[in-house]
């Protein structure tokens, strides 16, 4: 008997020996647990010793999943710890794909959050009944909801098709809570939705908005129909998603601010305006500003230990650091970067640091020059420190690969302390993992809700429509300097354009036509004369010159109608 | 503080050891492999490093301080980074050569001057001139130097240059350079090390197969950065040497971090170093935390207000409870017996430490060779899973005894044999008895197995007489019996003993392996804010300022804004509202409707005062939606958009 045995047993070492090794690896991992120790018994040493290898394999990938499911938990407890930003959101909630909305929604949910004051303000109102009270919270949900339970089951629709077994791993555990949630949606849908039709309309009666008759007419959301089944929800979401993204055409509505008949504010006036409103909630951002007050000697610590500390969350923190610097930095070296400056470049601050850090007179070749001489200063003296305060770093100038090259090496030198502020939400994306070591960041969250003011009243970074106030100011400054006649020629240019602002396919005026016309008003005596003019405003990038179809020349003032119409209207001041 | 730098700089000679020790190896293979240099063929080596970028700065640094140390006094780093061209990486080559010439003869001032003179032009032959004359100047130089030279280095030391991101040099400037050395590998002895973070394919990816014809490439592979966790996580958490532990869940987060983010062993001791900073910035009685010599002279100089703290914690106030009234009475109040006490507990705390450590040990040889693994592989883990909770209480624990139970023979005689090597190089007597008993066990194994040997010749006998029946039915018959018999059998005498020495591993681990916090005065050692460290090493932006728009009532505690549910209220803050509103909008959105719908809301919050002054509101709420819009800009969120006027586009959850 034994030897049959032996023979079954040598038989089966070359079975397991011949078998490729992705198929060993299948099968093993299939019954790892049951076959291969049922196995252990027969074998003989060697093959033992073979099969405890691919044991180790399959267990490594057991391990793996164990790993999974630990990240898993992991993320769990951080849900649980009372974590100072509690804020469990899951990834879905923040970063989802985009779905097609029904042009007036957004009036809907202004009207809707203009209704909420009724059932805050006079909850013991014997009329308002309880229904009233609850509706627009459960409409409100609803509206993301709905965005969501569709995004939920498209997500795991494809992990199922398409992912890996890893994947579907790492969804199994927040799955019963998403099915809760759709299964929500759909329940409160349905109930609410015509009562919401009635309660939004009869609100907004007395509201003179135009949303109102929109709002009023809206059918009711058609997910009641795509709840019914996955498939056809399914089906739907992909067709939003492209109707969402290929459509060259998006339908809004065409009004206008010009419609608005209300005059544009310069940015004095907008300063003015806000200056005046009162901040609301003063006191409680106070409060929070106080709390992020309090961790200054920490960070003072953290920095003289070689990290480097960024600050993020909303609102400015620009009067955060500030303060910091006023009560902290007084009486040492250190350099304040608005970064939100429009013309702010790496090399001005390499610039400031080797001028008036270093003494040093001189020019360098190329910021990396300029980076190694500031690099050899700073280790050869000790005793040299600097702290770098930047507001926003993530700013357009700032932004960009090279000069966070510039900065991250900057900041990895032991004697440099920086800290600084970051605000836009793609912010982080800046650094790779090289320049995330460099900068050794300590992240603060701090969350001020203190109102941009600086940051945003640069020209720059206001949307355009709202004011040329920069563009006006300028204009006005270079036309002072010029001759009144070179000023009258201006003045044609700009009248004739503003004239023909109503024509969108506007070339500019020629430039023969307004030389005639120039003639006419005596401003010009020749071709030359005129020529010379336009090129010195062509140098003060006045206007525009373009060379139409037909080789005539156009000209053409660069700015928009509204800002030329301020122009000629100051313009007709002062003469 | 002073502890704290300790620490930070043993933590990196550690691993600045520790790599150096890795890399010796490829050097030897490096002296080997570069004597045989071929015609035309650049020697080069292609080093695998793997993704954790951050780690090749000082694997690097460790390179070529052996390098210099050893083979060659020619040692030149480029970096994607700084060579944007040819001209570039010429120019950083020369200079990084030249200057280590220097660092070699530093007396000779003359040379230091024709070297910043040859700086002027750099070429591949100017190079090689310069390569001449220094290695002719050695071989001129005084004879005691020479032979002070030459017995560190070769007679005629290679040029080594080493690529430290290969995957982002243009490549362009790596054939060019390659080409062009090729040209002139006759009179420059060069070798080429590359860098490589991804996968050796990327060579051939980089470089068309006439260029890396030229090269004779050998391939390295370092050691992958799991294993240099577990030296550092070895040498720094599982020694009773360093005082500061860390708790399970910042040692998971940090593990984590590790594991799933960045594979970075530098990001680990970052968050090592953190977490030390924390504790000794947020924890008063941290000045406790030290060498087991230092523990007497500091807890004597402890002020009131710090006994005061020694008795809010509240791991002293359960010890305090257990003990009986006068006791509890005299650690409350008399300063001067709490002083012996907590001496006495923190000396305890050591104790405990060290026994700890070496019995996880002992407990992690036997786990780490089961099947499944049920209490993981690595000792981290195994660490972790001790810090947590009781290990002896978890189905894991469980499972992992019933599989050491099954353990064939020589398995558990080696296993015991490495726990004894464990448990003996412990300098404490605590372990002399358990000591012991593992070696009678081991004792008991050698006699067994003698009387197994004379067991065997009897049990062929039986063997024999099966083979006489050929008969299948009998045969079937008497195998059936045979295995009936061994079932029934009682135990054998290895499995008696097995049994035994199970139950001895786990009574010693029930009375070594207790977690950390239910000993007294943990806290004075054991950080855990691990939420704190996640904060500061993982943020999340993104979900901050999430929260802060949607939920504003997280960070402003006022009654007007507590809201539940998906909505807020209409009282938010104006940037809240706004933000609201734009969700709803597709990818453009309408200034002028945005702005109605604003001022819809504003206004119904603001309790209508009728159409006194409604113009003059209305400029306000102008003013102000401008600032919330331009503010929304400034987060990303829009940007403004030429496709209609007045229109701005969406930016965020798929936008553009």
């Amino acid at each position: 008997m034994s030897r049959p045995e032996g023979m079954r047993s040598s038989r089966r070492s070359l079975q397991v020996k011949f078998v490729p090794d992705e198929d060993v690896l299948k099968h093993i991992s299939d019954d790892a647990g049951t076959k291969v120790r049922k196995d252990k018994a027969q074998l003989s040493v060697s093959v033992k010793r073979f099969v405890k290898k691919l044991e180790n394999i399959s267990d490594n990938e057991a391990q793996e999943v164990l790993e999974e499911k630990n990240y898993v938990a992991a993320l769990g407890i951080c849900a649980q710890d009372p974590v100072e930003n509690g804020s469990n959101i899951s990834g879905g909630e923040v970063y989802s794909f985009q779905t097609p909305k029904r042009s007036n929604k957004m009036a809907e949910l202004a009207s809707e959050l203009a209704q909420t004051p009724e059932q805050n303000v006079a909850p013991d109102h014997s009329k308002c009944p309880e229904k009233m009270a609850k509706t627009p919270q459960n409409s409100k949900m609803f509206l993301l909801m709905h965005v969501f339970s569709l995004l939920f089951q498209s997500k795991k629709k494809e992990f199922v098709s398409t992912t890996p077994y890893r994947l579907r791993k790492r969804l199994a555990a927040p799955d019963p809570y998403l099915e809760s949630e759709s299964e929500y949606s759909a329940s409160c849908s349905e109930e609410e939705d015509e009562d919401e039709q009635k309660e939004v309309s009869t609100v907004l009666s007395d509201q003179k908005t135009p949303a109102k008759t929109k709002a009023a007419s809206t059918p009711p959301p058609r997910n009641s129909i795509a709840k019914k089944n996955k498939e056809q929800k399914m089906g739907n979401l992909v067709e939003e998603y492209f109707e969402a993204h290929s459509s060259s055409k998006v339908l809004t509505s065409d009004r206008t601010l010009q419609k608005l008949r209300k005059r544009r504010l310069s940015q004095q006036t907008l300063h003015d305006l806000l200056k005046n409103a009162p901040l609301a909630y003063a006191a409680e951002i106070r409060d929070l500003n106080q709390q992020h007050e309090s961790l200054f000697s920490k960070w003072m610590l953290q920095l003289h230990l070689g990290f480097n500390i960024v600050l993020y969350g909303l609102g400015s923190k620009r009067d955060l650091l500030e303060k910091f610097r006023t009560s902290l930095l007084q009486d040492s070296v250190h350099l304040v970067v608005n970064g939100y400056f429009p013309s702010i470049t790496v090399r001005s601050i390499l610039n400031s640091i080797t001028e008036e850090v270093l003494d040093h007179i001189g020019t360098f070749r190329s910021p990396l020059d300029q980076l190694e001489f500031i690099t050899k200063r700073f280790k050869e003296d000790s005793s040299l420190e600097l702290y770098v305060l930047i507001h926003n770093l993530d700013s357009q100038m700032l932004r960009g690969e090279r000069s966070q090259q510039i900065l991250a090496q900057l900041s990895s030198l032991p004697s440099i302390y920086l800290i600084a502020s970051i605000d836009h939400i793609n912010a982080p994306l800046m650094w790779d993992h090289a320049k995330l070591s460099l900068y050794n960041w300590l992240w603060y969250e701090t969350t001020t809700f203190n109102p941009y003011v600086e940051e945003t009243s640069y020209e720059n970074s206001l949307l355009v429509q709202h004011s040329g106030s920069l563009a006006l100011s300028s204009l006005m400054h270079v036309l002072h300097s010029l001759t009144l006649n070179a000023r009258g020629i201006f003045r044609l240019l700009a009248q004739h354009q503003l004239e023909k602002k109503d024509n969108p396919s506007y070339p500019g005026l020629s430039f023969q036509d307004f030389y005639q016309q120039c003639r006419e008003a005596f401003l010009v005596n020749s071709d030359l004369t005129l020529r010379a003019q336009l090129t010195e405003f062509r140098d003060h990038k006045l206007i525009r010159t373009k060379r139409g179809a037909d080789g005539v020349e156009y000209l053409l003032i660069p700015v928009d109608d509204s800002t030329l119409t301020d122009f000629l209207e100051k313009e007709d001041e002062d003469v | 503080q002073q502890i704290q730098e300790n620490l930070n700089k043993q933590l990196l000679e550690n691993l600045v050891s520790f790599l150096s020790r890795s890399h010796s190896d490829f050097q030897e293979k490096t002296t080997e492999w570069t004597c045989k240099m071929k015609f035309r063929e650049i020697p080069a080596a292609a080093l695998v490093l793997g993704v954790n970028v951050t780690d090749h700065d000082l694997t690097f640094r460790g390179l070529s301080d052996v390098l210099q140390d050893n083979i060659t006094p020619y040692v030149a780093m480029l970096e994607a980074k700084d060579c944007p061209g040819i001209k570039n990486l010429m120019q950083k080559l020369m200079g990084q050569l030249m200057n280590c010439e220097i660092d070699v003869d530093s007396l000779e001032d003359e040379d230091c001057v024709q070297v910043s003179q040859n700086r002027v032009r750099c070429s591949m032959p100017s190079l090689i001139s310069w390569y001449d004359s220094v290695t002719k100047k050695t071989d001129s130089e005084t004879p005691s130097k020479k032979r002070n030279s030459s017995s560190r280095h070769w007679q005629s030391p290679p040029v080594v240059v080493v690529f430290k991101d290969m995957e982002s040099f243009t490549t362009k400037v790596l054939q060019d350079f390659i080409v062009i050395s090729s040209q002139h590998i006759h009179e420059l002895p060069l070798v080429l090390i590359f860098g490589i973070a991804t996968s050796p394919m990327i060579i051939h990816r980089l470089l068309p197969h006439s260029v890396s014809s030229l090269l004779c490439i050998e391939l390295f592979q370092s050691l992958s950065c799991k294993e240099h966790l577990s030296t550092i996580i070895d040498k720094l958490l599982l020694t009773s040497q360093f005082p500061f532990k860390l708790g399970e869940k910042v040692l998971q987060v940090l593990i984590n971090i590790f594991l799933y983010h960045d594979f970075s062993v530098q990001n680990f001791i970052k968050g090592f170093q953190l977490c030390i900073v924390e504790h000794f910035y947020s924890q008063p009685l941290s000045v406790l935390c030290c060498h087991l010599v230092d523990i007497k002279k500091r807890v004597y100089s402890l002020s009131h207000d710090q006994y005061e703290n020694i008795r809010r914690l509240p791991s002293f106030r359960r010890y305090v409870e257990k003990q009986e009234s006068g006791k509890q009475i005299e650690l409350l109040t008399n300063d001067s017996f709490l002083k012996v006490e907590t001496k006495k507990l923190l000396e305890d705390l050591h104790v405990y430490h060290e026994n700890y450590v070496r019995i996880l040990r002992c407990l992690h040889v036997f786990t780490s060779s089961l099947p499944k693994y049920p209490l993981g592989k690595q000792i981290r883990e195994l660490h972790c899973a001790c810090l947590e909770n009781r290990v002896w209480e978890t189905e894991e624990y469980e499972s992992s005894l019933q599989l050491a139970r099954m353990l064939n023979k020589t398995d558990l005689v080696t296993m015991l044999q490495q726990c004894v090597e464990i448990l003996m190089s412990s300098s404490g007597k605590e372990f002399d008895r358990a000591v012991e008993k593992l070696k009678e066990f081991l004792t008991q194994f050698q006699n067994l197995e003698a009387e197994a040997s004379q067991e065997q010749d009897v049990s062929i006998s039986p063997q024999k007489e099966l083979q006489k029946k050929t008969d299948l039915y009998h045969l079937q018959k008497t195998l059936l019996e045979l295995k009936e018999s061994r079932r029934s059998k009682k135990l054998t005498k290895f499995e008696m003993l097995r049994f035994e020495v199970v139950d001895y591993i786990d009574s010693l681990v029930r009375r070594y392996l207790v977690p950390a916090d239910e000993r007294t005065l943990h806290e004075v050692v054991y950080f855990n804010g691990a939420a704190v460290l996640r904060g500061h090493l993982n943020a999340a932006p993104r979900t901050a300022l999430h929260t802060a728009l949607n939920n504003p009532h997280w960070y402003l505690k006022n009654q007007a804004l507590r809201c539940d549910g998906g909505g807020i209220s209409n009282k938010a803050p104006d940037i809240c509202i706004v933000y609201k509103l734009h969700l709803e909008c597709g990818r453009l959105i309408n200034l002028v409707d945005w702005l109605e719908a604003f001022s819809t809301v504003v206004m119904a919050a603001e309790e209508p005062n009728d159409a006194a002054s409604s113009d003059q509101v209305d400029d306000v709420i102008h003013a102000r939606f401008i600032r919330a819009v331009s503010e929304l800009e400034l987060l990303g969120f829009i940007k403004p958009s030429k496709q209609k006027t007045d229109h701005v586009a969406r930016l965020t959850w798929g936008g553009c």
